[in-house]
């Protein structure tokens, strides 16, 4: 059996939740497929997810499991995977799973894969994910005692690709033991640091600098370009650190998710973690001196080269008409 | 407050690994290598803890001979001492994280540090593992990607209080009981860099290497590597600057009909 650990806060189902039942269907074969939700009261996510072909949902239900702590999610999920004795325990690869998974491994001893965007099936699944800042492709092994714990990209599987089931899958509450005491994090209410001034999500354009700008006194080159194509300026996320730009304008895990018609991508590698927030983009520009940036892989129109000259040619050209 | 920070070694970014022949393994030999980012800025979220509250920070490193010159580095900028886990089997870039926190948790446990920093993730590897295995194997509650360190104290007791980054512009505080652990994420703080003075005075400070006879057991292992398949067909477009920008804007009007 395979398990898929579900992600919900607050009642409400994490939509990566979906693209890991997906990826779990796909490595199950002939397996079948379960699915646990923790929280409190998580009635809501369980029958949700229970559309999907799964042989069971369980939920484990706890007021010491309202709100997630990493203590909170290894404790009970320990006990559960003893419970339930699943070959793999498949996971969406999100901030929390981040916080937990590997904790959860240590505390099984068993592997854990991070990060898989695909598999193989041979005499034993191989599990794809990048390396290198995504230059190269691994495929990995586990090894050892199962279970084997695994974590999917975020949007390297597609949520409707989950097969639904005919009749709603059996939510099943299931009992762990768990001790206040041995959850040691107190978490507080999540929060937004200010109301975003900037909705990037809505933009139809947008010109996004990475990197490759390297000064932030050229932050103003990709100002006229945006000006010139009408787009809303962006940034991956080393320029807002950098305090180039400021947070708001960051796409990427940590910043914003955008899919505007056009996206100019100026000196942006293609590192995953700015790549899941703007893949979904119409038509992708990148303009980079490294012909082997990953940005080139999921690239409409592509220049290898000098952004400083490119992007003041661009701007002219645009003017002429 | 005595406080450990674990960084690693990796190859630079803008270093394009070659697969080797067993297709297992890269090229190492025209690799430069440098400091992981996110574990820059554990150290320097470290120096001013120490800066604030005073007391010790010691780098660590689980890597081949070459990793030493992080540790170096780390000096400069303000450690106090380094510690260096040097095994044959750390020597390739390629190695499952619970081989590097087992080997990490071995050299810091007689320690008995008050905080443990490290990035959230490596820039080779990515796994994101190594720090909150080692949590576990510590013993130590932790918390990850974190971008804002407090202490506090609550009743006599020293608290943590820390701001943890969640996905989409999310933020969230988490307290919890030293000792502990944390990794750091990319831009909590402004780097500092080394200054002459410290590179002289790093010279001096102690590294102490530690050589385990054996490692403990990784659960995982590269069977292949590959370059990444495009998923989408690219129009490459060449010649001189002004010819190849002239050429997009006028593919983006016409054919993607994208700009007006």
């Amino acid at each position: 059996m395979i398990l898929v650990v579900a992600e919900q806060q607050r009642g409400k189902l994490h939509r990566a939740s979906w693209e890991a039942v997906a990826f779990a269907q796909e490595l199950a074969g002939d397996q079948p497929v379960e699915a646990i939700v923790l929280g409190s009261a998580p009635g809501d996510p369980a029958a949700e997810l229970g559309q999907a072909a799964l042989a069971a949902v369980h939920v484990v239900d706890s007021v010491l499991l309202e709100s997630y702590t990493a203590d909170g999610y290894t404790e009970a999920l320990h006990h559960a995977i003893e419970q339930l004795q699943p070959t793999h325990v498949v996971l969406p690869h999100t901030y929390r799973t981040r916080d937990f998974a590997p904790k959860l491994a240590a505390r099984l001893d068993r592997a854990l894969v991070t990060d898989c965007i695909g598999l193989t099936r041979g005499e034993r699944p191989g599990f794809l994910r990048p390396v290198y800042q995504g230059k190269l492709i691994a495929e990995v092994a586990a090894e050892g005692a199962h279970p084997h714990l695994v974590s999917v990209q975020i949007g390297a599987y597609r949520a409707d690709a989950a097969k639904r089931g005919s009749t709603p899958a059996t939510v099943k509450p299931l009992n762990v033991p768990l001790d206040a005491a041995a959850i040691r994090q107190k978490a507080e209410e999540p929060f937004q640091e200010a109301k975003q001034a900037v909705d990037l999500s809505q933009a139809e354009r947008i010109v996004a600098v990475g990197r490759g700008i390297k000064a932030q006194e050229h932050i103003a080159l990709a100002e006229k370009l945006a000006s010139a194509l009408g787009a809303q300026l962006a940034a991956s996320r080393p320029i807002c650190d950098s305090g180039w730009l400021p947070m708001e304008r960051q796409v990427g895990s940590s910043g914003q998710t955008v899919a505007p018609k056009l996206y100019v991508a100026l000196g942006i590698s293609g590192a995953i973690q700015h790549v899941v927030g703007m893949k979904g983009a119409r038509t992708i520009v990148a303009i980079n001196k490294d012909a082997d940036a990953p940005i080139f892989e999921i690239a409409d129109y592509g220049i290898v080269g000098d952004l400083f000259e490119i992007v003041p040619a661009m701007i002219a050209e645009l003017q002429k008409t | 407050m005595r406080i450990a920070v674990c960084i690693k070694q990796v190859p630079t970014r803008e270093w394009q690994p070659r697969i080797d022949d067993s297709k297992r393994g890269v090229r190492e030999q025209d690799a430069s290598f440098e400091m992981n980012e996110p574990d820059a800025y554990a150290l320097e979220e470290a120096l001013r803890l120490r800066e604030k509250h005073g007391g010790e920070v010691v780098v660590c490193t689980a890597g081949p001979a070459r990793a030493s010159q992080v540790l170096r580095e780390a000096l400069a900028r303000g450690a106090d001492r380094a510690i260096h886990v040097e095994h044959d089997r750390l020597s390739s870039i390629i190695t499952d994280s619970f081989v590097i926190a087992g080997a990490l948790a071995d050299a810091v446990r007689e320690e008995t540090f008050d905080l443990v920093l490290t990035g959230l993730q490596s820039d080779d590897q990515g796994a994101a593992q190594t720090g909150v295995i080692l949590a576990e194997r510590l013993g130590v509650p932790h918390a990850t990607i974190v971008m804002d360190v407090q202490l506090a104290e609550k009743g006599a007791v020293p608290l943590l209080r820390v701001k943890r980054e969640l996905e989409g512009g999310w933020f969230q505080w988490v307290e919890m009981p030293l000792p502990a652990l944390l990794t750091i994420q990319s831009g909590i703080n402004q780097l500092r860099y080394a200054t002459l003075k410290g590179i002289m005075a790093a010279k001096k400070k102690e590294i102490r290497k530690v050589t385990p006879a054996s490692l403990p057991a990784g659960h995982s292992s590269v069977v292949n590597l590959d370059v990444p398949r495009k998923t989408k067909q690219t129009q490459l477009i060449s010649g001189s600057p002004s010819e190849a920008a002239a050429d997009l804007v006028h593919r983006l009007k016409d054919q993607a009909r994208v700009i007006g």
